[in-house]
Order: C-alpha cells, then sequence, then structure tokens
C-alpha cells in the first residue's frame, strides 16, 4: 500500500462518559502520531478537598464521577474511618456492600447493554434496539434497575448517595424493602442468562496484548470491596498503606499531566484485571460464566474487558444475595451515629467498577483536610489504552479507514473510561 | 404535532445529571416518548445538523474550551435547559475559587499545570441566556419528566420555593438535628421530597437555596434547635459556593 496517508481525529469518542479524543496520523503505514487525548475539563478535586472537614469529604470526592459515585464514596468513607480508627460492624458492612455490589451491577449493565453491545449488535446507540431488540433492552433496563435500587435501599440513591457515612448507616432499611431486593435478586438470575446467552454469540475482535494488572485482594474474598494489599499478576502484593511503593504517578514534562506505571511500565486494572489476578475466588456461578464465554482464552485481549463484566455481574447479583441473606435472617439492630475525628493518615483502597480507586487523606487535629490524593481507574487505564493503541495498529493499518477507526474506538469503549474520573489530564495540547 | 427534538450537552461535571436521565429506567421509554434525541453523546454515535428543539446542559463552564463549546450550542438550540447544580449554580466547581487558580493548579499538577486552560467556574446562566434551570446534584429524575412534560405541552415550569424542612415534616422524618447532625434543611430548596433527611443523614442544599433564606426559612426548625439562617448557609457551601459568592458581592454593591 503504498503513498497511504491515514489520518483519523475521532472527536469526543461517543457512549464513553467524558471526553476523549483519538488522534491517529500515519503515512505508508508508518504511524507518526496516535494517542488517546483527554479533553476533559480539569476538575482539581484534590485542592479542592484541602482544608475541609471529613464531613464534606466524601460528599465532595464522590462527584468525582457520577457512575461510580458509590465506589468513591466506599472508598472515601474508608479513608476517613482509617485515618480516625474506626471499625465498622459487621452489619455495617454487610449494609454497605449490598449497596456497593448494586452499583457494580448497575455500572456494569449500563456498560455491556448500552454502550458496547450497539458495537455488537451493530447499530449507532441503544436507542434503536428499543424498536429492534425490545426484549434485550427491557432486560438491560430490568437488571439495571435492580442495581440501582439495591443502592437506593440501603443509601438512598445510587448517584451521589447521601446515607452513606462513616462508622454507622445513619437509618436501617426498610426490611421488606430487603425482601423484595432479595426476590428480585435471585430472578435477576434468568436475566443475566439470556445476556449470556447474548455474548456468548460475540465475536471478539483479535487482538493481544500481554500486560500487568493490578487489583484489589483480600484472604477471605474476590478483592472488590474489601481490600488487604494490591495484588499484581507479577506475583506481588503491596500493602494498601504503601501503595506509593507499587504504583508510581508522575508528571510527564512534554504532556503536562500526571501518569501512573509501575516499574513494569503501563498496567491494566478492571473487570479483566480483576479476574485476572483474583479468578479463583469468584462465585462459582461466575466461573462457571466464564467458562461459557471462553474467557480464559482472551486473557490478553482488551476486548474481552466487556466479557470479564458479564461474569463479573453475575459473581455481584451472587454476593449481593448472599449479604441480603445475612441481613435477613437477623434484627437488625440501631448503632449510634458519632464520629470523633484525630489527626492522622488514612487510605481507602478499593474496587470501582473500572478498577482500582485509591483516596488517601491526611487530617489536622479538628479533622480538616491537610492533604489528598486520588488514584482513578481511568487514570491508570490511559497509559495503557495508548499501548494498546500502537500494538493494535500496526496489525490492522491496511484495513479502511472507517474498520480502523471503529476498532480502535470500541478499544477505547472496552476499557469503559469514565474519562471524567480522570482528575489528572493526560495531555492538553493537540498536536496538528 | 411531531415530537421535539433533544439533545444532551455536557461541560464540566461528573455526568451524573445526563446518568440520571438515561436512567429514568422504566422512564427511559417515557422520555423517548415525549422527545426524540437526536444527539447525546454518552449514549449515542448519532449527530445531527438540523436546529434543536430542547438543549439540556450539565455541568459548569470552566475553561475557555466550555466558553466556546457553549455559545456555539446556544445557536443550535431553541431552548436552552441547565441540568444539575452544576450547570445551574457551578456546583463542586467553584470551591476552588478558595484558592487562586494559579494554585489549585500547582497542588495538583505541580510545575506542569500552569498550561492547564482552566477558569473560573460559572453556570451556565452566567455566559448564555437559558430557558429554564432544574437544580440538585444530581437531578431528581421525576422532576425532570414533569418539567420536560411541562415545556413540551407548552406549559411554564415551576421550582418549589420553601425549604426542605417543609417535605421533611410532610413526611414525619424524625429531624436529624436530634442526632447532632447540622442540616441545611431549613434554608435549602424543596423539590427532592427532603431525600437526604428521609435517608438519616444531613442536607446539603444540592438544590440551592429558597430565593430569600432569610425570610423564607423553616423558623420553627431554627429556633428549636437554636442556629440562624446565616450560620446554616456558611455551614456547607459544597454546592453553593458560587451562590453565596454572587449573594457576598450583591451585599456589599448595596453597602
Ligand atoms: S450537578 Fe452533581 S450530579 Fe450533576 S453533573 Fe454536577 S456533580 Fe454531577
Ligand atoms: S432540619 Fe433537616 S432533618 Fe430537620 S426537619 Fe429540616 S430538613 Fe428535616
Ligand atoms: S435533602 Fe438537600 S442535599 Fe439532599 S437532595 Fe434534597 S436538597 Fe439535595
Amino acid at each position: 500500500m503504498a503513498d497511504r496517508k491515514l489520518s483519523i481525529f475521532v472527536e469526543e469518542i461517543c457512549r464513553v462518559e467524558g471526553h476523549g479524543n483519538i488522534v491517529l496520523n500515519a503515512s505508508n503505514g508508518k504511524i507518526e502520531e496516535l494517542w488517546l487525548e483527554i479533553t476533559e475539563s480539569p476538575r482539581f478535586f484534590e485542592a479542592m478537598m484541602l482544608g475541609r472537614r471529613w464531613d464534606e469529604a466524601t460528599h465532595i470526592s464522590c462527584r468525582i464521577c457520577g457512575i461510580c459515585s458509590i465506589a468513591h464514596t466506599t472508598t472515601s468513607v474508608r479513608a476517613i474511618e482509617d485515618a480516625f480508627g474506626i471499625e465498622p460492624s459487621e452489619q455495617t458492612l454487610a449494609l454497605r456492600k449490598i449497596a456497593y455490589y448494586g452499583e457494580m451491577i448497575q455500572s456494569h449493565v449500563l456498560h455491556f447493554y448500552y454502550l458496547a453491545a450497539p458495537d455488537f449488535l451493530g447499530v449507532p446507540s441503544v436507542f434503536p434496539l428499543v424498536q429492534s431488540h425490545p426484549e434485550e433492552v427491557k432486560r438491560a433496563l430490568r437488571l439495571k434497575r435492580l442495581g440501582n435500587d439495591l443502592c437506593k435501599a440501603i443509601v438512598g440513591r445510587h448517584i451521589h448517595p447521601c446515607a452513606y457515612l462513616p462508622k454507622c448507616m445513619p437509618k436501617l432499611p426498610d426490611p421488606k424493602a430487603l425482601e423484595d431486593m432479595h426476590r428480585r435478586c435471585v430472578a435477576a438470575r434468568e436475566d443475566l442468562a439470556a445476556a449470556v446467552d447474548l455474548f456468548a454469540t460475540v465475536k471478539l475482535p483479535d487482538f493481544q496484548r500481554e500486560g500487568e494488572a493490578l487489583a484489589s485482594w483480600h484472604p477471605d474474598e474476590y478483592g472488590m470491596y474489601e481490600c488487604q494489599a494490591i495484588k499484581s499478576t507479577q506475583g506481588d502484593l503491596t500493602e494498601r498503606r504503601d501503595y506509593r511503593q507499587k504504583i508510581h504517578e508522575y508528571v510527564v514534562p512534554h504532556s503536562h499531566a500526571k501518569h501512573a506505571e509501575t516499574e513494569q511500565g503501563a498496567y491494566m486494572v478492571g473487570a479483566l484485571a480483576r479476574y485476572r489476578c483474583n479468578k479463583e475466588q469468584l462465585h462459582p456461578a461466575a466461573l462457571a460464566v466464564a467458562d461459557r464465554l471462553q474467557l480464559d482464552s482472551y486473557l490478553f485481549n482488551p476486548y474481552a474487558i466487556t466479557l470479564a463484566q458479564v461474569v463479573e455481574t453475575v459473581h455481584s447479583v451472587e454476593e449481593a444475595i448472599r449479604y441480603l441473606e445475612w441481613t435477613l435472617g437477623r434484627e437488625l439492630e440501631w448503632e449510634d451515629w458519632g464520629v470523633k475525628p484525630r489527626a492522622g493518615r488514612g487510605v481507602g483502597v478499593d474496587e470501582a467498577p473500572r478498577g482500582l480507586l485509591i483516596h488517601d487523606y491526611t487530617f489536622d487535629d479538628d479533622g480538616k483536610l491537610t492533604a489528598v490524593n486520588c488514584i482513578i481507574p481511568t487514570n491508570q487505564n490511559l497509559n495503557n489504552i495508548e499501548r494498546d493503541f500502537h500494538a493494535l495498529v500496526p496489525q490492522i493499518i491496511d484495513r479502511p479507514d472507517a474498520e480502523i477507526q471503529l476498532l480502535l474506538e470500541m478499544l477505547v469503549r472496552a476499557y469503559d473510561p469514565c474519562i471524567s474520573c480522570a482528575t489528572h489530564l493526560l495531555r492538553v495540547e493537540i498536536k496538528r | 404535532m411531531a415530537k421535539p427534538t433533544a439533545a444532551v450537552f455536557s461541560f464540566t461535571g461528573c455526568e451524573g445529571c445526563s446518568l440520571a436521565i438515561l436512567e429514568c429506567e422504566k422512564e427511559l421509554l417515557d422520555v423517548v416518548k415525549l422527545v426524540d434525541f437526536v444527539e447525546w453523546r454518552e449514549a449515542m454515535s448519532e449527530r445531527t445538523e438540523a436546529m434543536i428543539d430542547l438543549g439540556f446542559i450539565d455541568g459548569a463552564i470552566s475553561t475557555h474550551h466550555d466558553e466556546k463549546k457553549i455559545r456555539q450550542v446556544r445557536e443550535r438550540v431553541r431552548m436552552l435547559i441547565s441540568i444539575g447544580a452544576c450547570a445551574t449554580n457551578a456546583g463542586v466547581n467553584a470551591l476552588k475559587h478558595r484558592y487562586g487558580l494559579r494554585e489549585v493548579k500547582e497542588i495538583v499538577y505541580g510545575e506542569a499545570g500552569a498550561e492547564f486552560d482552566t477558569i473560573s467556574a460559572r453556570p451556565v446562566h452566567a455566559v448564555v441566556p437559558v430557558e429554564f434551570e432544574i437544580p440538585g446534584c444530581p437531578i431528581q429524575g421525576e422532576e425532570f419528566l414533569r418539567i420536560v412534560l411541562d415545556i413540551v405541552q407548552g406549559k411554564q415550569p415551576r421550582l418549589p420555593n420553601y425549604p426542605v424542612c417543609v417535605e421533611c415534616k410532610r413526611k414525619e422524618n424524625v429531624c436529624v438535628f436530634e442526632k447532632g447532625m447540622i442540616c441545611m434543611g431549613p434554608v435549602a430548596r424543596a423539590g427532592c421530597g427532603a431525600d437526604c433527611p428521609s435517608y438519616g443523614a444531613w442536607c446539603e442544599a444540592c438544590r440551592g437555596f429558597v430565593d430569600n433564606p432569610n425570610d423564607e426559612a423553616h423558623e420553627e426548625v431554627l429556633t428549636k434547635y437554636g442556629v440562624t439562617s446565616e450560620e446554616l448557609l456558611q455551614r456547607y457551601d459544597i454546592f453553593c459556593a458560587y451562590e453565596l459568592e454572587e449573594r457576598k458581592s450583591r451585599q456589599q454593591g448595596q453597602r
């Protein structure tokens, strides 16, 4: 293919939450420029939180992202508890986890049905599916609504929960609502089975790139809400509070922004990363689905993140059922709310739907923040997406422009980047 | 009559508000009955050249790029409707004003941040004319649907101008002041059904204040717990930093 000039500029990639552009310039089969450009406005959360009281910290930081605000809330609350030496009761943890898995369900379903499925079904958005695939759309709505309602039953709402506080629940949930949620979770197994059938027919683009993956790890359960250490596919574990020994955030002078990497370089976080790190701890029903979707043969194919999300949704529904049953099996006890701040540092780590999430807070004696650091899944993945781009483009460079563009867009969408999460920009200058 | 066309445009925010629309869940199908979405980057690949009837904006205006884009959007839509605290009130984004713009860039990005495009965060109405504003962080799906229905039927939508306490009392909630929490309910604009106190937590006035907090505050609650509306206005400025800045400059102007 002599003399072919290729220039792709996908402005504001669709069906990605947040604002990002793909830039690809190639000439005679040689890549000249290729990157994912983030045009999201910088929001300066870490600066906005300085000097704020502890009781404002969570409600500010969850506004980093509207889709994973329960994950941000969870991480933030755990950082506060870590700093103030608060150990929530088993009951509080069980209730929180119901909401937490609810968000995992809603976020994954939003992604694999609303944002990724249109690619696989060859339509530009979810709206035409209302006509062409009414059953699928109803199923998707039911599952997503289930996720939302799990959150609502426990913490009031799923976008920026109002009643998810350090120490304990400010109000106990209505047992009738819990029973209803249990019934609906059990019924959701059928909808999920149909989703699995749909995704079992999907043919993923053929692409592989080996690289490191990081995820939360806990000895007793698949690392999601719980995180004792950060696990790497390289085999090492890093204690929560020592995350800086593993993850290096640094400012790249020419791109004016913080990147994250380990000693190995770029790494992946998210559903596929968690699967690669901790799959033995998945619920058996989820493992069976992974088997059916042949996930093990796509461990290095980022397009399979969507399949890993289907697997994790099954896991999350089973976990929600488990904690609902625990809760329904006893009289819930009222706990007094009252948090005593103290000076010190606290680190919260857990898994947002899109991957590893870290909030690191330091408080003064009055419980006001003197230092804040947040490491967000999408920031960690951006680097990895660019590495994927560079591995993928040479393999597909002879294909028509439209196909290259679609494959690149689908790759970005597979990571499910919620670019509004990127509290640090990746790049600011548009190169021409 | 043909269904009005609609589009959603996002600026500086968490996109929780556009998600809240996508999430009217069962109602998503209902929204689709009311309007035809022709452009919405988070949800669809389609784009349009034609004039759009209803343009929903989420997010604040906080960069030069935002400013340019909102002016372009204004040209393309007949009615502009701001949704959520960020768009109606600058929302959490205005919290950065506490420090200088140069300083916030340095706090987060170090010296390399100096080149970033950031300006004071402003609500949409501070840059272009806006036909209606739907408050909240995030917006409430039901209120959104009701307002869109009013607009589609040519009625003037309204927002309540009484404090959250009124809705809270109606629900017979235990007042969270009893638990030692401080609640903005007496001065906050109702319409959310006192969402937060109903789940046992305090209100942070994510929908802004009633028009005249000093006159329209819930006196009974203020008296009972010995707080003043001015004290409350200062308690949680998470969503109202911009509104408070404006209030202050108005008061100074009057002097
Ligand atoms: S108002 Fe709140 S929910 Fe809406 S975009 Fe802004 S931060 Fe997100
Ligand atoms: S102060 Fe808050 S909790 Fe008390 S009545 Fe008013 S809204 Fe309800
Ligand atoms: S109770 Fe207050 S903070 Fe909560 S949703 Fe209503 S106005 Fe917003």
